[in-house]
């Protein structure tokens, strides 16, 4: 299915909040669901206006608990929906999630990081939620997480995240920051031709009170309410018909093992990851989001000087690109963690690569504030 | 005897008619006045969508009605319901919760959901207790019972949880027990026409933890006939004093309120305004 | 006519409180759930009010209107 975006081409000076709003816009969601935070307000300002402008709906929530379920219930009323929030926000919709997880539901949650813990510092970039989305919610689970660096970035890959939830049947994060999310620069808009739209597998007609409507591997179809599909939809442990069986430990382990391989097999489709200069490196830096933006310079800075370094960045943070890292390991002599917390992606860095390479943790200077290039170049220096 | 005629209801369930509830629990007597009252209305069982929270009365509709089904966390089932809601707005959408998860994890969706006078019917089912998880003290519960969380006794007055819709913005509200089946099906009726937020209480019986608070352990006609010794009819109740009223159940149909603008429509009139900018 | 379906039952006696003209009583038989059931004692002095039907929380009852 084709968006439908301009003709001529069009390129606007954006903060990235507002980015990411255009690019849901422009992946078709309909449904935007949101309590006021710092520093994603700004997401829920811009589509209040325009979610009325193309015929969606615009709901300011009385907590973000209310606003993770209101999306999930769109979502089941056949559109797609999306809410944005910070650290605590996401804390507060974990259980939810969990359940959109195991309903299967098609979704996609926006976290632009601050400072943590709890209230923490609302205007600083932090990326301190990295794992919350993946081992938040309790219980065994799968997700996808984004990590954007540019508000170009905000506005591509919100429209994969929207297409990935549809295709997958999954909550998609996107982990931004504040940083990320109050900047300003430029966005090109995608032509009309230029942009593919995935659309959920639609159970058609009510197959019979077992129908087949969740834990495929391959995705099941969905049974959107109000078409008389007779949806059977619980967050309890459930058989592929969605009735529930909390006590048979077959049906568990079919519930967690399916759902997780829902995302699993796929991930040469779902997982992104972005290489440079790794051809002949010896280092190589992994970092993601805002911080990639440092390392890339660094890197650039660094070859200039004839220092055979490369950076690998997860473009998809989740499902990890387990076995890109353990290749790459493979080729570099060490591999060199920068991002902007105590280290939170780098203990997953340091498994794939399974001792092959060198693995190092570099943080910033001062968490929260952005790395300089010294302390990147100099780290590179001592280990090359 | 062989049993040859299928229950007039059964046409609404997915297969056999099968709770698994405690013996007299009030579920099933709610269970079929919520059928009853779209049988007669005569509306498509395929137009309505149920969401149902966490806690006994959440086995009313799921998984048994043969009908989209939607069965959440606890607490929760206003907030999907609205989302729902409005984007499915052609749906009529039942919530089957209990007081807990009405009033206790569930208040401020309640509220909220009341005061946007979105069109959504609440069946709260009201045992005054928190059955499923064994007895323990809810909002609803009675100052100075003794519960498994109140061994003591309780020490917090209960809500009046059709006042509080009311206060919060319930355009449509009805409090009924289970003694009173047929009018409970008549409000359900009512609240499934009523265009806005429906809210219908139902005081019905958990015979096993209440009636344990009320020593009445397992006997349901002796809190059946409790409920019809201390009903009292609104009409009536309106010129009854303070005193009078101690310990009365207040039943009828409580408020009725049209020309509120309901939430979906208000959605509907934004969008026209936002593409005539 | 009262049809009654006796291995739904629970045996929570709510049908019998509620006749108007008391024509229910447990047998004394048990059935599969092992409790005691309703059974009708004087079909003739039925009314056809259905309140046992309505009453029953395990739609355990069916009042038949037209008989042939």
């Amino acid at each position: 299915m084709k968006s439908s975006v301009r003709k001529e081409h069009k390129a606007e000076f954006l903060q990235g909040n507002i980015a990411c709003a255009e690019g849901a816009i422009v992946a078709g969601c309909k449904f935007f669901a949101g309590y006021p935070i710092t520093p994603a307000s700004e997401i829920a300002h811009h589509m209040s206006k325009r979610m009325f402008e193309k015929d969606g709906t615009f709901i300011q929530t009385e907590d973000e608990i209310a606003a993770i379920a209101n999306i999930i219930g769109a979502s089941w009323g056949g559109v797609k929906s999306m809410t944005a929030t910070s650290g605590p926000g996401i804390s507060l919709m974990l259980e939810n999630i969990g359940l959109a997880v195991v309903t299967e539901t098609p979704c996609v949650i926006v976290n632009v990081q601050r400072g943590g813990p709890s209230t923490g510092s609302p205007t600083i970039a932090f990326q301190g939620d990295m794992l919350q989305p993946k081992f938040g919610s309790h219980g065994e689970y799968q997700i996808i997480a984004l990590a954007p660096s540019s508000p170009q970035e905000m506005f591509d890959f919100t429209i994969i995240a929207f297409n990935k939830a549809e295709k997958y049947r999954v909550p998609v994060f996107i982990l931004a920051d504040a940083l990320v999310g109050h900047m300003r620069e430029r966005v090109d808009f995608p032509f009309e031709d230029e942009i593919i739209l995935d659309e959920r597998k639609k159970l058609e007609t009510y197959q019979g009170i077992h129908q087949k409507i969740f834990l495929d591997e391959n995705v099941a179809p969905m049974p959107i309410f109000g078409k008389g599909l007779k949806a059977n939809i619980t967050g309890s442990t459930h058989k592929e018909d969605g009735f529930r069986n909390v006590s048979d430990p077959q049906i568990m382990d079919n519930a967690i093992r399916k759902l997780s391989n829902k995302i699993l097999k796929h991930k040469d489709d779902i997982i992104i990851v972005e290489e440079k200069y790794l051809e002949d490196a010896e280092v190589a830096i992994f970092s993601y989001g805002l911080v990639y933006r440092a390392v890339l310079e660094t890197v650039n800075t660094a070859r200039s000087e004839g220092l055979k370094v490369g950076s690998f960045r997860p473009i998809t943070v989740w499902p990890f690109p387990q076995e890109q890292i353990e290749e790459l390991s493979k080729k570099v002599k060490t591999i060199v963690v920068c991002e902007n917390n105590l280290g939170q992606m780098y203990p997953f860095v340091k498994a794939a690569a399974n001792g092959n390479a060198k693995v190092i943790f570099l943080p910033p200077k001062i968490l929260g504030a952005l790395y300089k290039q010294e302390e990147i170049l100099n780290k590179i220096k001592e280990v090359i | 005897m062989k049993n040859t005629v299928e229950h007039p209801l059964k046409k609404y369930f997915r297969g056999e008619i099968n709770y698994t509830t405690c013996p007299g629990c009030g579920n099933g007597i709610i269970s079929q006045s919520i059928l009853r009252a779209i049988d007669e209305l005569n509306i498509s069982f395929d137009q309505f969508a149920f969401v149902s929270g966490i806690g006994c009365s959440g086995w009313i509709p799921s998984p048994y009605f043969n009908t989209d089904i939607l069965h959440v966390t606890h607490g929760r089932s206003v907030a999907f319901a609205t989302g729902l809601k409005l984007a499915a707005p052609q749906l009529k959408v039942i919530i089957c919760a209990g007081d807990g998860d009405t009033s206790a994890i569930g208040g401020n969706h309640f509220i909220h959901a009341a005061r946007r006078n979105i069109d959504l019917t609440v069946i709260c089912v009201n045992n005054e207790i928190f059955g499923m998880t064994g007895g323990q003290v809810a909002p609803t519960t009675p100052y100075s019972s003794k519960t498994t969380t109140t061994p003591y006794g309780s020490i917090e007055r209960p809500f009046d949880l059709s006042n509080l819709s009311i206060a919060a913005g319930a355009t449509f509200v009805a409090r009924w027990t289970t003694y009173q089946a047929r009018s409970l099906k008549n409000s359900i009726k009512k609240a499934i026409e009523h265009k806005g937020f429906s809210f219908i209480e139902v005081i019905s019986q958990c015979p096993v933890q209440y009636g344990k608070v009320v020593g009445m352990r397992n006997d349901s006609v002796s809190m059946l006939m409790h409920y019809k010794e201390c009903s009292v009819n609104i009409r009536k109740a309106k010129n009854m004093s303070e005193d009078e009223l101690k310990d009365k159940i207040i039943v009828g149909d409580l408020v009725e309120k049209k020309n509120v603008p309901e939430l979906t429509d208000e959605i509907k009139r934004l969008r026209r305004e936002a593409k005539r900018k | 006519m009262i049809q009654i379906n006796k291995d739904a039952c629970k045996g929570c006696g709510i049908c019998i409180a509620m006749c108007p003209v008391k024509i229910l009583e447990f047998s004394n038989d048990l059935n599969k759930q092992g409790v005691h059931f309703p059974e009708v004692t004087d079909e003739a002095k039925c009314t056809k009010c259905e309140n046992c039907m309505i009453y029953c929380p395990d739609f355990a009852m069916v009042v038949i209107k037209n008989e042939k």
